[in-house]
């Protein structure tokens, strides 16, 4: 079976930045698995300005921070396979691959994990009501709009502070939504104190503190939200709800590392180091533990990349 | 005014009055940041526009500079009737303020 030095799994900031360390670090046959059918993670849909200020000592967007990677990419023969699920992996380090030709497995000498993280949804929040549709992740709402150009909804209530949610109540207001309010159940925002300026004082969205969202309701479509003040307890207070009628609700409630391929392999991670128990097994990104700043993920990723060289380059001892 | 500064993570929560005189601020940083922020305040804005020819329909733009803040649903406005056609390269002017912020390969 033919055998990479190195395959790197996502091609997200993280993906990127790995593998070039890793060529830097002076491996040869390098393969980047990415299941999206372009390179560059969740930074194509952050169009927003924000990113870069530590790495390259400018503002840039999201796809301008990619696209600084992904032309470097290009000046090198590292592989690329789009449109590319990587199924499975084992301690033996065999990597399976579905994509656009069908399933193959791939021998690789080390494996760098740089699958992101994923949202986390309605499910595990325990909010009373009906299951109408119109309640997405704030994630959902940004690849919607930003990259597919659809509006998820026209009157929108947002549950979090985070940054994604704060960001998006800012893109969906430009866009003609009427974002009704920005709905936080611990006493403090989440997200960037710039956010909270640029995103909701500039449009004048309300920001309910110390309050959360006891019940969403609707037939088919979101019809409105109740909304309580909560106790020191975040449990609601008695008689301080009230209705806000609007057709969607976004969720910005927290990101969960993505490492599926490596539970199910039992190949342990520690959230901490890049190392992960299995030799020759590396992760970095988000899906080691969640970075608020991307600057922060392609430092991360570049140590990874130069461990996963020095390791194959000491004959597999690190 | 109210606002919160964004010059450094201590986020002081600013009083402006009219005349751009600053309270609640720790630093003279805070003090220019409020007044400009009640005085003249300007905004990088990013936004999308229709493209063709490319693996999706939209392609990333931002303003090239900061812009009034009063006239941030203008320039929104600006970008309605544009339809781009790949291929398209990172930082081309658009229309305006504006610019794309990747390029688009043609598909
Ligand atoms: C919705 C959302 C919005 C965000 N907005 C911001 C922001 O505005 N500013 C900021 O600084 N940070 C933001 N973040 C944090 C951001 O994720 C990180 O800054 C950075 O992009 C993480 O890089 P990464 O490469 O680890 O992950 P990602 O960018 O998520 O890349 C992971 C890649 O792995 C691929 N992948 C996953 N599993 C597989 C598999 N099995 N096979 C093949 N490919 C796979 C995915 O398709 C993806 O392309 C946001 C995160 C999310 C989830």
């Amino acid at each position: 079976m033919h055998g990479y030095d190195l395959i790197v799994i996502g091609g997200g900031p993280a993906g990127l930045a790995a593998a070039l360390a890793a060529r830097a670090g002076g491996l040869r046959e390098i393969l980047i698995v990415e299941r999206d059918i372009e390179l560059g993670g969740i930074l194509n849909q952050c169009i927003h300005a924000g990113f870069g200020l530590e790495y390259f000592k400018e503002e840039l967007t999201g796809p301008e921070y990619a696209g600084r990677f992904i032309r470097l990419l290009r000046e090198t023969d590292i592989e690329v396979a789009l449109d590319s699920m990587v199924v499975e992996i084992t301690p033996e380090l065999l990597v399976r691959v579905i994509g656009r030709d069908g399933e193959r497995t791939l021998a690789a000498k080390s494996i760098i994990l740089a699958t992101g993280c994923r949202e986390r949804a309605r499910g595990p929040l325990g909010i009373a009501g009906t299951r109408p549709a119109g309640v997405i992740t704030a994630g959902t709402a940004q690849r919607y709009v930003n990259i597919e150009g659809y509006m998820p909804g026209k009157c929108v209530v947002i549950l979090g502070s985070g940054d994604v949610g704060l960001i998006m109540a800012r893109r969906l207001t430009l866009e003609g939504a009427k974002v009704l309010a920005c709905v936080e159940i611990m006493p403090k925002a989440g997200g960037l104190p710039r956010n909270i300026v640029q995103c909701l004082y500039d449009y004048k969205i309300p920001l309910y503190l110390s309050h959360c969202i006891t019940e969403i309701c609707g037939e088919k479509r979101v019809e409105q939200v109740r909304v309580a003040r909560v106790d020191e307890n975040r449990k609601p207070i008695a008689g301080s709800e009230f209705a806000i009628a609007c057709d969607t609700v976004l969720l910005s409630v927290g990101l969960i590392p993505e490492n599926e391929l490596a539970q199910a392999a039992g190949i342990g991670i520690d959230g901490e180091n890049i190392e992960t128990a299995t030799p020759g097994v590396f992760v970095c990104g988000n899906a080691l533990h969640v970075h608020d700043i991307v600057d922060k993920v392609t430092a991360e990723a570049q140590r990874a990349g130069a461990a996963a060289a020095a390791y194959v380059k000491n004959g597999g001892a690190s | 005014m109210e606002t919160i500064c964004t010059v450094c993570p201590k986020s002081c929560n600013l009083s402006v009055d009219d005349r751009g005189a600053v309270t609640g601020n720790l630093c003279p940083r805070g003090e220019t940041y409020g007044r400009n922020e009640r005085l003249h305040p300007v905004r990088v804005l990013s936004s999308t526009v229709r493209v063709s020819g490319a693996i999706h329909h939209r392609c990333p733009v931002k303003t090239n500079f900061p812009i009034p803040k009063n006239e941030i649903f203008d320039a929104m406005r600006l970008l309605d009737d544009i339809e781009l056609i790949a291929p398209v390269l990172e930082g081309a002017e658009v229309v305006g303020p504006w610019v794309t912020t990747r390029e688009m390969a043609g598909a």
